[in-house]
């Protein structure tokens, strides 16, 4: 028998671990959108969530470094499987397509390695600009926080580059989910062919909601014009 | 009844060390009531008569129950139709004037042999590692002995009926031999006689599978489709079952 270790290594191993870890990070993308969301709430919403994140001090410490386990291993095992599928198949078809029915095979499965490390890339960019990024101090209950609500506001407000930058790469992760929601419940071994039906399509919305979600903010503060959009509330 | 012209576009190879290349043939006088072999037989005997190579490609029982023909035409294993098994395939399904693009299975765990003829010994090698149910040889036991329930036995049957043709290792983009190899872990492990070497069986061939240099699996659901028996998926969920089963 191998050991649990070496178990995780197999080719089993690795695909349940994908789908786990993908999980974790979808239920870590609909907190995010949430928080995202809260921009459009009362004018402090946002800058109170960030004040109640960092106060939970060390807490916050583990999930951070928890998260960015979840996210190197996830993005680690999806290179590894590409990489291994070229040694695979070191010669390609002349001619290649899928037979359709039951096949899964379409732009959001077949793109899952390049979706995935522009993915990749983007989070460094993206704790780069706002989680390290310098922010104006505000007040809350007395107490000094961080502005993150700003700091947003006038990175997507002044930036096309960034607005329809960002845009774009949440496309590019509601085409990851699109095939990765189902593929990681799949992993974890669901079988049944209606619940698996009901899985895709329930993962295919979910995928279009995040994407949406995520996508409006930036393109809304762009054309909407910051704390001028009706929805953004300022003051 | 009538008749067409074909255009092919084969890949010919020397031997494993060749790099291979696609050579254009033409083939008039096609009847569309040929299986896809014999229309392959027809351009061979042409090309005796010339005094060329014959195109070398698999088959052996023609009717879809061998698992021998294995082709990639038009870029999909055994052709376009589902459930379909290349010596099942007929020229009815071309017209005049059709160019068909005709590729061994592409995999570096099936190396050509020649032309269109693959080693897939890989699967040999897999089926060995545990494929088996070990039993005392003997006297053939009493049929009834051990009860198996009727619908224990269809699903078995169902994983049963993979013909070992390796169209799921040709169609899967990432080369992955996963359904073959749940087809028969699920077959085994969900009959009472597979149970003593479950665990066992499920780790090994697992293992084998990798080592044979097969690549992972995507859950594209490709083999699924182009399965000329449609084996679903599902045999890969029950050999991930397996397998963490036998983990704990």
């Amino acid at each position: 028998m191998p050991s649990f270790t070496e178990a995780l290594q197999s080719q089993v191993g690795r695909k349940i671990l994908t789908g786990l870890t993908g999980i974790f990070l979808v239920l870590f993308i609909i907190f995010h959108l949430g928080g995202n969301l809260a921009i459009l709430g009362e004018p402090d919403a946002m800058n109170r969530y960030s004040m109640f994140l960092h106060d939970m001090g060390p807490l916050l410490w583990i999930a951070r470094i928890g998260l960015l386990a979840v996210f190197v291993i996830h993005a680690w095992l999806g290179i590894s499987i590409w990489l291994r599928k070229r040694k695979a198949r070191p010669n390609n078809y002349a001619v290649y397509s899928s037979k359709g029915g039951p096949s899964k095979q379409g732009l959001s499965s077949r793109s899952m390695a390049f979706t995935g490390v522009v993915l990749l890339i983007f989070v460094i960019f993206h704790i780069n600009t706002f989680a390290l990024g310098e922010t104006q101090t505000v007040m809350i209950d007395g107490q000094e926080t961080h502005d993150i609500k700003s700091l947003v506001i006038d990175t997507f407000e002044n930036s096309a580059l960034y607005a329809f930058g960002y845009a774009f790469v949440m496309l590019l992760l509601g085409t990851h989910l699109g095939h990765g929601i189902w593929s990681a419940f799949t992993s974890l071994t669901l079988s049944n062919k209606k619940a698996s039906a009901v899985v895709y399509t329930i993962g295919v919305l979910l995928a279009i909601v995040l994407a949406v979600g995520f996508l409006f903010i930036p393109l809304y503060i762009y054309f909407g014009g910051g704390c001028d959009a009706a929805l953004i509330n300022c003051n | 009844m009538s008749t067409m012209t074909i255009k092919l576009k084969i890949w010919r190879q020397k031997n494993s060390h060749d790099p291979g290349h696609f050579e254009d043939y033409k083939l008039d006088d096609v009847n569309e009531h040929m299986s896809f072999l014999e229309m392959l037989d027809v351009l061979n005997e042409n090309l005796i008569k010339e005094g060329t190579d014959p195109v070398e490609f698999d088959y052996d029982c023609r009717e879809g129950i061998c698992g021998s023909c294995n082709l990639v035409i038009n870029g999909r294993a055994h052709g376009p139709k589902h459930m379909t098994a290349v010596c099942q395939l007929h020229m009815r399904e071309y017209n005049n004037g059709d160019t068909i693009v005709i590729e061994p299975p592409r995999a570096a765990a099936f190396p050509v042999i020649k032309d269109l003829v693959v080693d897939r010994s890989a699967f040999d090698r897999i089926i060995e590692a545990g494929g088996y149910v070990s039993v005392k040889t003997g006297a053939a036991p009493e049929a009834n002995l051990i009860p198996v329930p009727q619908d224990t036995s269809n699903i078995a049957f169902d994983y049963a009926t993979c013909i070992g043709c390796g169209a799921c290792v040709a169609a899967c983009p990432n080369s992955s031999a996963s359904l073959f190899t749940g087809a028969k872990i699920a077959h085994l492990n969900s009959l009472p006689q597979g149970q003593p070497e479950r665990d066992k069986r499920t780790i090994a061939m697992v293992n084998q599978m990798e080592k044979e240099g097969f690549g992972d699996c995507s859950n594209f659901a490709e083999c699924e489709a182009v399965c000329p028996v449609g084996i679903s998926i599902a045999s890969i969920a029950e050999m991930r079952k397996d397998y963490v089963k036998a983990i704990f």
